[in-house]
């Protein structure tokens, strides 16, 4: 309708040069005929494509497995123990007391161990995926402290009495881990644990401040973890580097330590723990954990079972493929396939 | 139409007031008082502009014209509204403001970002398209016109200065400036001749009159120029509207009242042509015009697959409520149990996410936050990326060199964009037939003078019928000789005819052949004074032009139709050149003899009693050179037989039986007659018809009519004349290869019956063996019964007609429905309507006569709405512009009938044989781009959008996500949207050829297979098992022990990162697996979308600190990239998630594969060019069991001759008489 004003264009009049004008150009784009590869899943194509993810799956699949198999892992639950029999009906009480809260095991190394061991330790139902505790921090104030008083982000942990900021700031500070493991072999020979190392560089480098320093950190009328030496600064803080890299589930695994020696099958190493961080509350478990790794990191059947099924399912696929082909071939470009073909309709 | 109901109210509130204020009352008063006074509401005092006097004139609409959707200050509002309008883009406004709030999951630039590109997108181009159109009003509006400013002088304003009451002159070739009433012209009878294209879309020439008996007055010294300082009449006249052929109304100058009517009104955009100039007063302005009035917004369409895509979009927010309840519960829950004993969280202190004692209200909160976080569900780029695919698949049909008419230089043109996968999914045709099937150029052939025929070439109707028969003749030698004996004629004018036919083509509109008429030699006929009279008669009786070629001298006419165009050529031929037209007379150069010089013979025209559609006919009243008052008649055959004297029917029993021959022979007829008049006779009639002329008032077109028709009496027949609608090139063959794709047919013609089954029967929509049910109600029922009676019977005539199909449902047999206009208006009354279109979708072909504009519309609606099927509607003139704005799909052929009907259009082709391209081609490649889009487009979101879900849960239903919040953001509008736009702009399934060859490849469309629910739902499955996928598999693989050699375990981030690596893979991957045409385009976006993920999360990550949120700082070259299990887990997730769709694609390639798949394989095989006798055999297998087109013709002989039965063809015809 827009064209109702506009001085009609009369066809018969128009010089012909005009209308040449009109005349779409060619190009193979407009015309829609660019060059393509059209793939077609032949019969061929769809077996050795199977096969193809068979062939490299399933080798994948036994490395990942035979990977996983060298891995030495001990998993050691403590929560349970190292709360006194007189308290166990009330843990929460007891992990809140000031009492004694140390506690020893030991564990048997079950197959031979080469440095480095790592420590971990393993908290279940813990939400440190929650999003109000994934908020509650500064990253600005960790790696500045020209950003000391930056801690808008930081509630409900953010300053004492509202005036005085904390640094570092935030729940996620707050609640630090603190129990703590101490290794010695049977025959009393201290295992030392190197703590260097085990946070990203870069979170070291760039993330934690070197002239950052805690400041009125755990001086609140609530204590919630671990309390940091206000002496050294954030970046060598590694603990709780490795603390504040959330985890993505409720139960996660968060390094503690390397243990740089080896350690021989047979084994009995005894461990002495601080039992301090309330897990009780939520009823979560607490466990300690010793691994190796290989190339592929800790223990983990997962991935080279799931590689060696898929591998496996696909040879089954092509073998059921090659089969139904063998049994009932379709010949490619079967005009009896088409569907006038299959239903005439009358013809 | 809204829109000028916005326009007239700020006219009235602020013009009126501002401006006029105080003569307002005075106006009123004036206009009340002379309303009662003439009956004419509108009131305007000419050449009073400049005029400084108490009064001053009332105020009229100013000439300004705007065209465009908004304004300066409204584009914003009204623009922003329209986008917010969609449900989509209004739950992403919500949602984008409340991400400013603590509700929000994520930050806001993930919200806004993208929603303002998305809306952005769309406010350009709307305001691209408005611009256009002020550009365009522009334009129209500073186009200069000459107006009177006072003392005789005229100086040159602009379009948009002009008022109402100003003197304009416009010269040859200049558009008129607003409507005009002719008070002068060039020529002393004031007549002057215009061109209405842009209005009606007609190319021929009009006729204006400019006021007769009215002295203007003169300058002294010239007495052409008028001396108009002092001309200060006043008009009064109807109020504006939009009805182009009606005006009423008077002039009062120097006491004396002269009558208005249409004839003196020259309407704004039509053109003046070979006329020095004219001048007029304005009488409407701006959008008062009658163009303006007629403006309607076209209805804007929707395809279906985009009202089915509303509905998944609907599901989907169904889907987001229901998993935002699940997690506003999830989260109340542990709100209420859980939370206080997370001690780590501070329950105790309630913050902005939650509250302990507090659970539900917390749960309600989170169901704010909850649907902002799986707003991802909903594709927010989907509208917009649909739009530009649309737009790009619109360039492709546009550029089309198959459709570019090289004859006319018209390409293709898609108007509306939004259709295109529609044109894959029509399930019926319904077509005009002039000018759309046939080419509207009409050629005299024959004629029928005292009841004698003459012109021996046969038309093309029977031409066909003669080869049809001949070429059966040789496939079977022994069919009955008795059946073909009837034919031998004909096939002897065939051959005969072929020697010169390239000859006598020369002549544009004149085919005739036949010695005894030309050279003059008809003088020798025993009836020669008849044919005198008939001559003249053609000569005479129209309302044409002559134009002399200045270069060659020849006479070439600019006719009100393409028949009287012909008429003249053959009186031209004859010898009856008509040379020169003045506003009361004709001048024809008459050649009675070869040897006598030809004379000059001038008819004075009295009255001329005009051709309209319901009248049928026109008349002229001359005075020939002896004094004689003769009255010349031509009109439809039906019409002229009524009116007869019954000393006039001489001739009309021989002449019936002609014209029913050129009936069948496909030939469109006139009847010519004539009437002698007396003196007073006429001076009596003229009184009557002179007072019912200058009278006012609503009922004066009723008393012209009558009065005419009291003139149109007694009249003695003549002739008649046969001239011949040529079909458009390539019609038959395309009818037939859109039979075969499966589309049925219909004509709308507002033709007669007979013409129109002619015309049927050579585009081979009819054939012979087809059984032709003709409901019809007879005239004198019409006349005579009472309304129910005639549809009783026109029911009867229907349920009988049912059964009779329903019979014969076992025998294969075919019928044709024909249904003529009248009869038509009782079939689509409401009660009946429904036993109408039963009957009319069980025949193969339908053809509806003599169908009014209105009709044809109805019809279409009631296909669209009764069978619920696609309809298309084609066209090319003014009359079917309902229809195409019925239909939903409206093509026009821009052809020589005008704009009309493209400009109310969809899509506008050259011819009407692109319409197989159109449809078989682009139709299909576009319904298949557009629904695999769509499908890929929810699969993607909801892979991405679930994996949020299911992260929420174990965060016990808190809202975080593992995700930047960047990924989300650039997830839809950057990281997927390439590959997905390349496929539904370049995925094409078969080649365009194959798509000609197969045409029941056409049906995917129709029967929507490709866009059905079960695919839907599969689709949306395929997402959710592969969000589950993604999720569960990651969330293994990393964690909870180490994920690489040094020990380090995985945080929340990276495993969000490597989740999402699967994410962008997965989904490329399948994208790689839907396309069945990987240009290179394709692969570069595809490879492109995942080479740019990378890169993003390396610049990201490699951002310094202070810039970005740290979360994925350095993540991806020193935590992801040593990690072997990150490349572990992408390559499992993308084999995993897509090996269902994988096994699925080939089983069904392998041992169950659809038609197109069979065809790549053998285009593959190249079977094509080595195995043609296969290809030629499955060629002529692809198609539609259909009953119409040639192959159904050829078909049903076949059956017949191997039925080797004598069967006898049965053709019921019913009447109701």
């Amino acid at each position: 309708m827009s064209n109702v004003t506009t001085p009609p264009m009369n066809p018969n009049s128009s010089p012909p040069r005009k209308i040449n004008s009109h005349r779409p150009t060619y190009s193979r784009f407009t015309q829609q005929e660019l060059p393509a590869c059209k793939p077609i899943l032949t019969p061929t194509y769809v077996i050795s494509a199977f096969m193809i993810v068979t062939v490299v799956f399933v080798p994948i699949g036994l490395a990942s497995l035979f990977a996983s198999r060298h891995v030495v892992e001990i998993v050691n639950r403590y929560d349970d123990y190292c709360a006194p029999y007189g308290s166990r009906s009330d843990k929460v009480r007891f992990i809140q007391s000031d009492a004694d809260k140390t506690c020893n095991t030991t564990i048997t190394v079950p197959k031979h161990m080469k440095q480095p061991i790592y420590v971990y330790y393993q908290l279940d139902n813990f939400y440190q995926n929650h999003r109000r505790y994934v908020k509650s921090r500064s990253d600005q104030q960790l790696r500045n402290k020209n950003y000391e008083n930056d801690t808008s982000t930081c509630k409900p942990e953010d300053s004492v009495n509202g005036t005085v900021p904390i640094v570092p700031c935030g729940l996620v500070a707050w609640s630090m881990f603190n129990d703590t493991f101490s290794f010695s072999t049977n025959n009393n020979v201290k295992l030392p644990i190197t703590k260097k190392g085990i946070s990203w560089k870069s979170d070291r480098d760039h993330k934690y401040g070197k002239d950052v320093f805690p400041k009125n950190f755990q001086n609140g009328s609530l204590i919630g973890g671990a309390h940091l030496n206000e002496s050294i600064p954030l970046s060598a803080q590694e603990d709780l580097i490795v603390w504040m890299r959330t985890a993505a589930l409720p139960t996660f695994r968060k390094l503690y330590g390397k243990i740089e020696v080896d350690l021989k099958a047979g084994d009995t190493i005894n461990v002495i723990m601080q039992n301090n961080y309330n897990t009780y509350s939520f009823n979560g478990k607490k466990k300690l954990v010793l691994s190796t790794a290989s190339w592929l990191g800790g223990k983990n059947n997962f991935i080279g079972v799931a590689y060696l099924v898929i591998g496996g399912l696909c040879f089954v696929l092509a073998m059921t493929f090659t089969a139904i082909y063998l049994v009932k071939p379709r010949r490619l470009g079967d005009p009896t396939y088409l569907t006038w073909n299959r239903s005439p309709a009358g013809h | 139409m809204a829109r000028g109901g916005i326009r007239e109210k700020l006219r009235r509130s602020s013009l009126y007031t501002l401006a006029n204020i105080r003569t307002k009352p005075s106006y009123r008063k004036e206009e009340a008082a002379s309303e009662e006074l003439s009956g004419y509401p509108r009131v305007i005092f000419v050449n009073q502009q400049t005029v400084s006097d108490d009064t001053p004139p009332p105020i009229f609409c100013t000439n300004y014209v705007s065209t465009t959707k908004y304004t300066l200050f409204n584009f914003l509002p009204i623009a922003l509204f329209e986008q917010f309008n969609r449900v989509a883009n209004f739950y992403f406004l919500v949602a984008a403001g409340l991400t400013f709030t603590d509700y929000a999951p994520f930050d806001w630039p993930s919200q806004v970002v993208p929603l303002a590109l998305v809306v952005g997108f769309s406010l350009a181009k709307e305001l691209y398209e408005d611009l256009q159109r002020h550009w365009q009003d522009m334009t129209a509006n500073c186009q200069k016109a000459t107006v009177h400013v006072g003392n005789g002088v005229f100086e040159s304003k602009q379009w948009r200065d002009v008022c109402v009451g100003d003197i304009v002159k416009v010269k040859k070739d200049e558009f008129f400036p607003a409507d005009l009433l002719l008070l002068q012209s060039s020529y002393e009878d004031g007549m002057s001749y215009v061109e209405t294209m842009n209005l009606d879309g007609e190319t021929n020439l009009k006729v204006k009159r400019a006021l007769q008996n009215m002295s203007l007055p003169v300058v002294a010294d010239d007495d052409k120029a008028v001396h108009f300082s002092d001309f200060r009449p006043t008009i009064r006249c109807e109020n504006p509207n939009s009805n182009l052929y009606t005006f009423t109304g008077n002039l009062e100058y120097n006491g004396h009242i002269h009558p208005l009517d249409p004839a003196q009104l020259l309407l704004r955009d039509s053109k003046l042509r070979n006329t020095e100039y004219i001048y007029g007063v304005v009488v409407f302005t701006g959008n008062d015009t009658k163009v303006m009035q007629n403006t309607t917004q076209s209805p804007s369409k929707r395809s279906k697959i985009e009202l089915q895509m509303d509905k998944i979009i609907y599901l989907l927010f169904g889907l987001l409520i229901f998993i935002s309840i699940v997690s506003a519960s999830g989260f109340g829950y542990v709100v209420r149990n859980l939370v206080p004993l997370w001690w780590y969280l501070m329950p105790e202190v309630p913050g902005e996410d939650f509250d302990i004692n507090n659970f539900f209200v917390s749960g309600l909160r989170h169901l704010v936050t909850a649907l902002m976080l799986y707003g991802y569900l909903v594709p927010i780029s989907l509208y917009v990326s649909i739009e530009a695919v649309k737009i790009l698949q619109a360039r492709f049909i546009n550029n089309d060199l198959h459709l570019y008419d090289e004859v006319t230089g018209v390409p293709a043109n898609a108007r509306t964009s939004n259709l295109n996968e529609q044109l894959g999914q029509v399930d019926t045709i319904l077509s005009d037939k002039t000018g759309t099937l046939t080419c509207n150029q009409m050629d005299f052939l024959k004629c029928s003078i005292a009841g004698c025929p003459y012109g021996k070439r046969p038309s093309e109707v029977e031409l066909a019928a003669a080869k049809q028969l001949k070429a059966l003749d040789t496939h079977d030698e022994e069919a009955s000789i008795g059946s073909l004996s009837d034919t031998t004629s004909l096939e002897a004018i065939t051959i005969t005819d072929d020697g010169n036919a390239n000859k006598s083509q020369a002549i544009k509109g004149f085919s005739f052949q036949d010695d005894r008429l030309q050279n003059a030699k008809w003088l020798k006929e025993p009836n020669a004074d008849v044919i005198l009279l008939f001559f003249r008669i053609l000569a005479v009786c129209h309302t044409a032009i002559p134009e002399i070629s200045e270069k060659t001298g020849e006479l070439t006419y600019e006719a009100e139709s393409p028949d009287e165009g012909a008429f003249l050529v053959a009186a031209r031929e004859f010898g009856f050149h008509f040379i020169k037209r003045t506003q009361n007379s004709v001048v024809v150069r008459e050649r009675l003899s070869m040897d006598q010089e030809p004379v000059e013979k001038e008819y004075n025209i009295l009255t001329l009693l005009d051709f309209t559609s319901k009248r049928k006919r026109m008349s002229v009243i001359i005075r020939d050179e002896s004094g004689q008052i003769l009255m010349f008649c031509k009109g439809a055959d039906t019409i002229i037989f009524d009116r007869l004297a019954d000393t006039g029917k001489q001739y009309l029993e021989a002449t019936t039986k002609n014209l029913n021959d050129y009936g069948e022979a496909g030939l469109r007829t006139l009847a010519l007659a004539y009437k002698k008049l007396e003196e007073n006779e006429y001076s009596d009639w003229y009184e009557k018809f002179h007072k019912a002329q200058i009278a006012s008032g609503s009922n004066r077109e009723e008393l012209l009519e009558e009065l005419s028709d009291v003139m149109e009496r007694g009249l003695t027949l003549v002739g008649a004349t046969a001239v011949e609608d040529k079909l458009q090139k390539g019609v038959p063959e395309c009818i037939d290869r859109l039979a075969l794709a499966g589309l049925k047919i219909w004509v709308l013609t507002g033709d007669k019956m007979e013409t129109a089954i002619n015309i049927g029967f050579s585009c081979s929509l009819l054939r012979q063996g087809m059984t032709q049910i003709c409901i019809v109600v007879s005239a004198e029922m019409l006349a005579e019964a009472a309304k129910h009676v005639i549809k009783e019977n026109i029911l009867s005539q229907i349920t009988t007609a049912i059964q009779t199909i329903e019979d014969k449902k076992e025998t294969r047999a075919a019928f044709a429905l024909i249904i003529d206009g009248k009869t038509l208006t009782y079939a689509l009354e409401d009660d009946m309507k429904f036993q109408f279109l039963n009957l009319a979708v069980n025949c193969a072909s339908v053809i509806c006569c003599r169908v009014s504009p209105k009709q044809k519309a109805l019809v279409v609606r009631l296909v669209k709405e009764g069978t619920g099927r696609t309809t298309l509607g084609i066209g090319d003139g003014a009359n079917d512009v309902g229809m195409i704005k019925e239909a939903d799909i409206g093509i026009g052929i821009s052809g020589v009938e005008g704009m009309q009907a493209v400009m109310a259009s969809d899509f506008s082709i050259a011819q009407f044989r692109f319409l197989e391209r159109l449809l078989i081609v682009h139709g299909h490649w576009c319904y298949k781009r557009i629904s695999k889009m769509i499908c890929y487009f929810f699969y993607k979101n909801i892979t991405l959008a679930l994996t949020l879900f299911y992260f929420e849960a174990e965060t016990g239903f808190s809202g975080q996500m593992h995700y930047d919040d960047w990924y989300m953001l650039l997830y839809n509008v950057f990281l997927t949207s390439c590959p997905v736009l390349a496929l539904g702009v370049l995925e094409k399934d078969i080649c365009a050829e194959f798509c000609l060859q197969f045409p029941a490849l056409y049906q995917q469309g129709p029967k929507n297979l490709f866009f059905d629910w079960y695919r839907i739902i599969g689709w949306l499955a395929n997402g959710v098992y592969a969000s589950f996928v993604i999720y569960i598999v990651n969330l293994r693989i990393f964690s909870p022990e180490s994920f690489r050699k040094e020990g380090q375990t995985a945080d929340m981030y990276v495993i969000g990162t490597a989740m999402f690596t699967s994410i962008i893979w997965v989904v490329n991957v399948q994208i790689f697996l839907v396309s069945h045409y990987l240009t290179q385009v394709q692969l570069h976006t595809i490879w492109g979308s995942i080479v740019v993920w990378y890169l993003i999360v390396y610049i990201y990550g490699m951002t310094p600190v202070d810039w970005s949120a740290g979360n994925i700082y350095h993540q991806l070259p020193e935590v992801l990239g040593p990690a072997y299990k990150f490349y572990l887990s992408t390559i499992f997730v993308t084999i995993l998630c897509n090996m269902p769709y994988l096994i699925h694609i080939s089983y069904q390639r392998c041992y169950n594969p659809e038609d197109h798949h069979v065809l790549q394989e053998m285009k593959n095989m190249k079977k094509d060019v080595t195995d043609t006798k296969m290809w030629k055999r499955e060629q002529v297998k692809a198609t539609q069991d259909t009953e119409i087109g040639l192959s159904a013709r050829v078909d049903a002989k076949m059956r017949l001759m191997k039925g080797r039965t004598t069967r006898k063809y049965s053709s019921l015809a019913y009447s109701s008489s």
